[in-house]
């Protein structure tokens, strides 16, 4: 089985800020928003070396969608940055009539996905903006896994046209994805090649089903571990042909299981290759203060978590 | 200068467009769209400095954004009228697989729009992205927006105001109508305003006030006045006195024409009181 390596562990909104700096160095027509988060959102560099590219917008997160939507007439390509919670809920209808619909060129950067941005609790920890935003028709919707390639995927939706919602997360995890690793939008990455169980994970949750893999691999056990950043367009035909092989699936990520990736692949699943699949996600609550890990751990979705659900998908084939 | 006889006729011409547009469909809203004509006549046909031709970026030209899309009845036939589409495509308007949805969008591609608008208080966002992406390049040309009254009880109008003055976005003329109408009832009955003139100059902005605004010659001198006011630090709100349903006796001085459409002999009515000028589509 291939071995990943933590290279040190960095927090996925440095790669995006890492990825803004080189964007506002490489190309002229990509302007940032921000609702008062700057340092959260790790963009200091760029806004110091292109101030005239930057737009403070303070607390007042619709009226930043709706700029970043006129802004792209005249043809800069804004991207937007708050706390996914701010970046999603707050404002849907923002989002869906002035970008989504009206197929502006916005990139809405969200930092603090889910339940570890820990301590501030529920009332920032969104896990319902993934099936929020793959629900508007033409959104593009990524959930990188690690700093690298957060910091790819912020390079490549510059060059794609059409609104884009880029999740990630506060706290430092493991970096493990190759630094020079070509980000191609919409298609999984396989990590390890397995014939047992196929495990299809994205953001955060990717280094814990790695983890997983190498302990069902000491039992024995061949996991297939699929990394999946690009939830919307979904690499279905990917996710269909590693499932022939092994027959079951567990999905894993840092969200609801309504409306989150799992579903996307029990959907696609659904039409084309009906299997048995276990949800590693949360089931249907709001979180709470504490420690990223401890809530990870209290609200299954660590390794051990996955590897469980691995045993079980594995006896219902 | 346009001869001014000329955008009158071309104000009735309009008149007699969103009566007919709305009818044909029984739907859509007429009172605002009615009230608004003139605003709409003089800015495409007399203030705004407007290439040939449509495309998104609008790059060297004035732009306008509007914010309260439900009057697109006075928005598709001046549009139509200054040659971003044909006329006839008037016809199609609220019917199946037509470019004139409901309310405007950029989806089906109509020349002319550059945002979906509809759900209320969006525009001015909108409008001081594109002002700013100006800037950004360079381009000296200016953008105007209209805003119902009723529309600013939406809170994100509020933002906008207070971020338009903090960063001094001066090639901006944003518009509002005040015709003291919603579709409950009176502005004063369901969410007063209070003085909004006042309070556009409390948040920074420079205020010019036009006190009839289906006065054609009030409005061209109070789009100049504005547009004048321009390049000063300030964005620009012109708060425009209108009647809604203007021009048809019976759908003035009420709400009643806000979301509705007249029947066939209200519409003959309509149309004895506005004669046809520039031919109908």
């Amino acid at each position: 089985m291939t071995k990943y390596t933590d290279q040190g562990k960095k927090d996925t909104r440095s790669g995006y800020g890492d990825g803004m700096t080189e964007l506002g160095r490489t190309n002229p027509n990509v302007v940032a928003l921000c609702a008062d988060l700057v340092g959260s959102l790790k963009i200091q560099t760029f806004i110091d070396e292109n101030p005239e590219r930057f737009f403070q917008v303070g607390i007042a997160e619709a009226n930043m969608m709706g700029i970043a939507a006129g802004l792209t007439i005249g043809g800069k390509i804004p991207f937007t940055g708050t706390f996914a919670n701010f970046s999603t809920g707050r404002v849907y209808d923002q989002i869906r009539q002035s970008i989504a619909y009206s197929d502006k060129n916005v990139k809405i950067c969200a930092s603090h996905a889910g339940i570890t941005l820990g301590e501030d609790g529920a009332t920032h920890q969104i896990l319902e903006d993934i099936g929020l935003m793959k629900m508007l028709p033409g959104m593009t919707v990524i959930n990188p896994c690690d700093f690298n390639q957060t910091k790819a995927a912020t390079l490549a939706i510059a060059e794609l046209h059409g609104p884009v919602y880029l999740r990630f997360g506060r706290p430092k995890v493991a970096n493990f994805t190759p630094v020079d690793q070509k980000f191609e939008i919409g298609k999984a990455l396989h990590l390890t090649e397995g014939t047992d169980v196929t495990i299809i994970a994205t953001g955060h949750l990717v280094w814990e089903s790695l983890i997983a893999a190498e302990a069902l691999e000491n039992q024995g056990i061949s996991a297939e571990v699929i990394n999946i950043h690009t939830i919307k367009p979904l690499d279905e035909e990917a996710i269909i042909k590693s499932v022939k092989k092994t027959g079951c699936v567990v999905s894993a990520e840092e969200h609801n299981y309504l409306g989150g990736l799992g579903e996307s692949v029990a959907r696609t699943l659904a039409s084309h290759h009906p299997t048995p699949q276990e949800f590693i996600a949360t089931q249907d609550t709001f979180g709470e203060s504490g420690t990223p890990e401890q809530l990870m751990e209290k609200y299954g979705l660590n390794n051990k978590a996955i590897e469980a659900a691995v045993l079980k998908v594995m006896k219902r084939k | 200068m346009a001869n001014l006889e000329e955008l009158q006729d071309l104000v009735v011409q309009v008149r007699r467009d969103i009566l007919r547009m709305v009818h044909k469909v029984n739907s859509g809203h007429p009172g605002g769209s009615l009230g608004c004509t003139e605003f709409f006549v003089a800015l495409y046909n007399e203030v705004m400095e407007l290439k040939d031709g449509f495309d998104m970026d609008g790059k060297d030209e004035d732009l306008f954004f509007l914010s309260n899309g439900h009057i697109s009845p006075v928005y598709y036939s001046v549009l139509a009228r200054r040659g971003y589409f044909s006329v006839d495509e008037l016809n199609t308007f609220r019917l199946i697989n037509s470019r004139l949805q409901g309310h405007p969008t950029t989806h089906e591609g109509l020349p002319g729009v550059r945002i979906a608008s509809g759900s209320l208080g969006q525009g001015m966002s909108v409008a001081i992205g594109a002002a700013q992406a100006k800037k950004l390049n360079g381009d000296n040309k200016l953008i105007y927006s209209l805003h119902g009254d009723g529309e600013l009880q939406e809170g994100q109008n509020w933002e906008a105001i207070m971020y338009a003055a903090g960063n001094k976005v001066d090639n901006y003329i944003a518009t509002i109508d005040l015709n003291g109408q919603q579709i409950d009832g009176s502005t004063d009955d369901v969410l007063p305003l209070g003085n909004v003139a006042e309070k556009f100059r409390v948040f920074g902005w420079d205020v010019v006030e036009v006190g009839n605004g289906n006065d054609l010659e009030q409005i061209i001198a109070g789009l100049n006045e504005a547009k004048s006011r321009t390049g000063k630090g300030k964005p620009v709100c012109i708060v425009m006195t209108t009647m809604m349903g203007n021009g048809v006796d019976f759908m003035m001085h009420t709400h009643a024409w806000h979301g509705k459409a007249p029947n066939d002999e209200q519409l003959a009515t309509a149309l004895a009181q506005n004669p046809e000028t520039l031919g109908d589509y």
